[in-house]
Formats: C-alpha cells, structure tokens, sequence
C-alpha cells in the first residue's frame, strides 16, 4: 500500500476528484493548507503599501491505494491538477505499513 | 425524552391558538362599524380605499380633538356642531408639530444603527485577533456616551438654545417646549456678546420635561455618538480598554457639547455674522464641523499620542500593510452609515414640514456616489487596482463633506463636493501614514477630520443662496443689485422695517458662498466664506488642545495602552475575555 499525498491548486479540487472518482478511488482526505515552494509569495498593495503574501493557500489531499494502482492514480492527479503554470503543487508517495478499518477489524487493503 | 413530548405538546398548542387566532380576525373583517356611524350626518362611510378623492375619508372633523362628539346636538348644551377656526389652527400646528417631531424621532432612529455601520467599517478593517475589541468598543460608545450626554453633554450645548441668533418670523419646529432651554452664560468681548455654553437641562431634570426637549436631545445623542465612535477607529487594536471607559464619558459629557453650543446651541460661531457681518455666522447644516471634524481631531490626537500599532513601521520607518481582514464586513457597514446619513442630513431640518428634505436627501447621495467614484478610479490609475477599502472610505468621505452644505448647493455642487472628497481622503490617507508617521487603521483622520473641514469650507464656496434666509439672524436683502443687512435684534422698528422692505420687493437671501453665482446665487459672499474659517480653526485648535490635555491626564489613571505582549497575541482574549473567532488560528499573530 502507498499513501500519495498532493499539494494542489485549490481550485483544481473539483476536478482532481471526479478524475479519481472515475479511476475508482473511493476514499480521500483533503484539507486546506498554506505554504509555499519554489512560487514563492506575491506582493499586494493594500490601502497604497507593498506588503508580501508568504503562504498561498493550497489544498492537500491523501489517498491511501494498492501498489498496482499507484501509477493510475499518480498520473491522475497530475494531469487533472495541472494548469502549466508556477504553483501547480506536488505528489509525493510513500510506504504504508498497514491499514484496519475499525467498524470490522478488516485490514490491509481490504481496509482501504 | 418525557419532558421533550411536553415540550413539543405546548409548543403545538401555542401554534394551534396562534392559527386560529389569525383565522377568526380573518373571519371578524370587516370591522364592526364605528359607534359614530350612528350619528346622522356621515352617513354610511365609504371605505378609506374606495373615498374619491383618495384618502377623503383618512381624516374628518369628528377626528379633531373634541370635547363632545361633534355632531351629538342632543348632549352638547352649546349646541355647537362645527369645529371652531382657533380649534381648527390648533389641531393644524399640532399636526405640524406632530410631523416634525415625528420626523426628527425616525430619522434619530436611523442615525443610531450608523453606530452598527461603524462597528462593521471598524472591525472589518481590523486584524481578525483584535475584532472583538474593535467591536466591543463601538458598541460600549453607544452607552458611555449616552450617560456622558445625559448628565451635562446636552444642558452644554442647548441649554441656551432659546437665546440663539434666529430669523425673524422663526418659531422652533419641535414645538414651543424649547424656550425651556434658555440659560446662556455669556461673556461681552469687543462690545459683542459670545455664547460660551449653556446650563440648563442637566440629567434632563423635571425643568425640561418636555416631548420637544427630548426629542432633541435623542436626535443630538446620536449625533455625539457618531464623534464618539470615530477615534475607535484611528486608536484602533492597541488602545486599553479601561482608558476607552473614561474616554466614552468625557467626550459624551464635553467636546462635541461645547463645539456644538457654539455652533448649534446659539454660542458664538453662530453669532459671527450678526456681530461681525461675517455672512450667516459659522454654518453647518449637519455637522460636517460639529459632528465630523471634532471625532476627526479627536482620532488625530489619540492616534498620534497612542502610537502605531506595533510593527506598523518597520526599521527604516516606512509603512507596513496591515490588510483588512474583512472586506464583506467594511462593505456592508458602509452601506448601512450612507443609509444612516438619509436621517443624519435630512433629519436635521427637525422639521418634516420643511420640504427641503428632498434636496437634501438627494444632495446627500450624489456626493456619496461622487465619492465612492472617484477614490475607486483614483486607487485604479495609480496603483493598479480598485482598492475595496478606498471605495469605502471615498464614499464615506463624501458623506462627510456634503453634510454641512447638503441643503446649500445645488446637485452639481453636491457632486463637485463629493468627488474631491474621495481623492482629498485617499491623499489624506498617504500623507498620515507616510509623512506624518500616524497609523490609523480605518483612515477616520481622513475620512472625518479633513472632509469634515472640506464640507464646511465647501459650503462657504459653493452655496447657492437658495436656503436659510435669515440664518444667524442675518437677513441679506437684495433688490436691482443693492444690498441691504438687517439683524434680528428683535427690536420692533427691526421688524416692522424687514416687512415693509420684504413687501416692497426686496428678496431675503439664502446662505451664499465666495462662487455662488457659479450655482445660480444672485452674489458672492466672502464673509461667509471667512466665518466658515473661523469655524474650522476654531474646531481644530479648542477640540486639538482638549483632546491632548484629556488624553495626557487620563493617561496618567489607565494607561493609553496594554501590554505590548497582549497587542501581539491580539487584544480580544486579554482585554476582553472572548475572541471573536475562536476556530481560527492559522493566521500569522505576529504582524
């Protein structure tokens, strides 16, 4: 099992979503998260001062999924979250050790 | 689960007899015939809805007050059936009175929910940590400066109202009730009498228990509110709590009264013109100066002996931005204060009898649409975008400036005077923050102190002569290009030579300023334009040098400021116990 967490534009959520609705991903976390990477922050005027905004406002999601549907959902992601531009996020995948389902004791990937 | 049931159970026969209720009024239209239907002479009313013409049955003589029914011969030993002509003139001057004093409580009314105007506009543009002192405070002003008015703020001001420079001919729109306010203390310089303040009326004791006396004093309660709540916005997120305490008693009980008296209450601003022919004295219709400038001085004062907020400059003392943290909330309490203003200049006829309402009221939103207009394109041109924050204040700004000469200037007047106001506020803004090292976060220095100064210069510059003949007790009659000044000195000869001259063609003319003909005056007036100066120095240095001396000395009980430390973590947790959004805590505290 591979835990995919992506850091997205957030409104690339809708349609992220229905793509891996469509591939047959049933679960997702998603939360609103700030921070930023190589896009840096972007400088306003307000009331006719500069200032900087540090952290933009991005969505994370996280999926737990089998080890052959990695790749699916991965390339999923990626081609519904992507605009072209400076700020469309990152993927990063990892190992899960194990997972349950705690309503049946169920684990593994039955669990997810 | 029991105690549910009972509940549901109580709640449906509440809404049972509710229903039902409603279904026999339903049932019980229409009314029963009134008993004086009875009487022979009426016979068989229409309905109001089908009278021709509309509304001939909405009053009748058996509505006027009556000792016996009108039309009951048989048990009335006088035998009289008609209204007199004095009952008659009787009921219409109460009706008359009865209209101005309704006129004046509603458009009071109005005034008061500006303060939630100004709780949204303040807060709004607030940091999110401070929203619940921000908002507590323009909601205590509310109370404090109520009980500050109520104690001696309106015995200062109108106590001497009755003794006021006044047309000839003028006769108090709230009724006579008013000449119970008529204690001046009055001092004699170069041969002239200068009303300094007035003294009766404290605690609105039984000597003026009157409907007229206190329906002024709600209109001008909620007047001083409007000064009082304006320094919450420039001493904003960084001013203690339990100096504010002291702060909302004092300005209640004594700036804005004292200003006031000289302009509003007869004092001797008012007096400029009959003592030294400087137009109509100082005039402000509704309290662009009196109102507006003196909560202006005031929040320059406090903003600059509190302090910027902490990191508001950085090491090289330029200006850090500190945005707004609700747009939604500056935006919806600007629209409730330009709602409000439809009974702060309006009302301020105290008369709904005067039907220039109307020009006031229309003036009063073009100036604010000129505003808004012209900060938004301003803040478009020169730094790339419709600042939504500017918006506001542009249209406040020219709320501001139009209330002085609202019912002076004619529609272009209004929109002349509302467009420079919202580029005078945005210039006002930069120079405060920029050259004068002031943070004020909500830009009251600029929206109120400077437009309230530029509405009533404004006034002296554009008025148009058509409203406020006799203002001041100054009666400027024209005829064929001559001029001709008589004060009301209420001496006979005065009077009887004001109506021989009024009968023989000669035109009392309205207040008029140094361009009027521009707007349609028959002549310029300079001198009004010199006394419109003098009111505004005035207001500048007495209200500059009271708020400094209070602010030092109510320094020294409770300091001006909390600790540095409950600034930075924001003051809604340590000043008041409550945060305003407590589920929100990903914002950076640190700015």
């Amino acid at each position: 099992m591979k835990k995919v967490e992506a850091i997205i534009k957030p409104f690339k959520l809708e349609e992220v979503k229905s793509g891996l609705h469509e591939i047959g991903v049933e679960g997702m976390t998603v939360t609103e998260v700030k921070g930023f990477g190589r896009q840096k922050g972007h400088t306003e005027i307000y009331r006719g001062s500069e200032y900087t905004v540090d952290f933009l406002p991005k969505v994370k999601i996280e999926i737990i999924v089998p080890d052959d549907k990695l790749d699916t959902v991965v390339k999923t992601i990626i081609a519904n979250a992507k605009t072209g531009k400076i700020g469309d996020g990152k993927v990063f995948v990892m190992n899960v050790e194990q997972a349950i389902r705690i309503r049946t004791d169920e684990s593994g990937e039955k669990a997810i | 689960m029991f105690i549910k049931k009972i509940k549901r159970g109580i709640l449906g026969v509440v809404a049972l007899s509710l229903l039902s209720g409603y279904a026999l009024m339903a049932q019980s239209t229409p009314p029963p015939a009134p008993a004086e239907a009875a009487a022979p002479a009426p016979a068989a009313p229409v309905p109001d809805s089908l009278a021709y013409p509309p509304g001939l049955n909405a009053g009748t003589a058996v509505d006027l007050t009556w000792p016996i029914p009108a039309d009951s011969a048989g048990i009335n030993p006088d035998g009289k059936n008609k209204v007199t002509q004095d009952e008659l003139i009787q009921n219409v001057a109460h009706n008359k009175v009865s209209i101005n004093l309704v006129w004046t409580l509603l458009a009071g009314f109005l005034v008061m929910f500006m303060q939630a105007g100004f709780a949204l506009v303040e807060t709004g543009l607030c940091r999110a940590k401070n929203a619940a002192h921000v908002m507590s405070m323009n909601f205590l002003i509310y109370a404090l400066g109520m009980l500050g008015f109520w104690i001696c703020g309106y015995a200062i001001m109108f106590g001497g109202y009755w003794n006021g420079p006044v047309p000839i001919g003028w006769q108090p729109s709230l009724g006579q009730g008013l000449s119970l306010l008529n204690k001046e203390f009055i001092v004699t310089l170069f041969g002239k009498p200068f009303g300094l303040f007035g003294y009766t009326g404290f605690f609105l004791n039984p000597s003026v228990f009157d409907t007229s006396v206190f329906a002024l004093f709600l209109f001008q309660m909620v007047f001083m509110d409007t000064t009082a709540t304006i320094p919450t916005g420039s001493m904003a997120e960084r001013w203690s709590m339990k100096n504010f305490m002291l702060y909302g008693f004092w300005v209640g009980m004594f700036p804005y009264a004292i200003y006031g008296n000289w302009v509003w209450g007869g004092g001797w601003l008012a007096q400029l013109g009959m003592n030294f022919g400087l137009g109509h004295g100082h005039v402000d219709f509704a309290g662009s100066s009196v109102v507006h400038m003196t909560g202006g001085v005031i929040a320059f004062v406090g903003g600059a002996l509190i302090g910027p907020r902490i990191g508001k400059y950085d090491a090289n003392g330029k200006p850090v931005a500190m945005p707004a943290h609700n747009i939604p909330m500056v935006i919806l309490g600007t629209f409730i204060l330009a709602f409000g203003w439809f009974g702060f200049n309006p009302g301020s006829t105290l008369a709904g009898t005067d039907n220039r309402i109307a020009i006031v009221a229309v003036n009063t939103m073009l100036a604010s649409a000129a505003g808004a207009l012209f900060s938004c394109l301003y803040m478009w041109f020169f730094t790339g975008k419709p600042d939504p924050s500017m918006m506001c204040n542009g249209m406040l700004a020219g709320l501001v400036a139009i209330t002085a000469p609202c019912a002076f200037v004619s529609s272009l007047g209004a929109v002349i005077i509302g467009a420079s106001a919202g580029i005078l506020v945005i210039w006002t803004v930069f120079f405060v923050e920029r050259t004068l090292k002031i943070d004020d976060p909500v830009g009251a220095i600029a929206v109120h102190g400077v437009n309230g100064a530029w509405g009533v210069i404004s006034l002296g510059l554009f008025a148009n002569g058509s409203y406020g003949a006799g203002w001041g007790g100054v009666h400027v009659l024209l005829k064929d290009g001559v001029q001709q000044i008589i004060n009301n000195d209420a001496a006979p000869a005065t009077l009887k030579k004001y109506a021989e001259l009024t009968g023989s063609g000669w035109a009392d003319q309205g207040v008029t300023g140094a361009f009027g003909t521009l707007f349609g005056a028959s002549y310029n007036d300079w001198s009004q334009l010199g006394a419109q100066t003098i009111g505004t120095v005035t207001n500048i240095v007495f209200i500059g040098a009271f708020a400094f001396v209070w602010f030092k000395l109510s320094n020294l009980v409770f300091p001006l400021r909390p600790k540095a430390e409950d600034e930075i973590q924001g003051l809604d947790m340590p000043e008041m116990g409550a945060e305003a959004y407590p589920d929100m805590h990903i914002a950076d505290r640190s700015k």
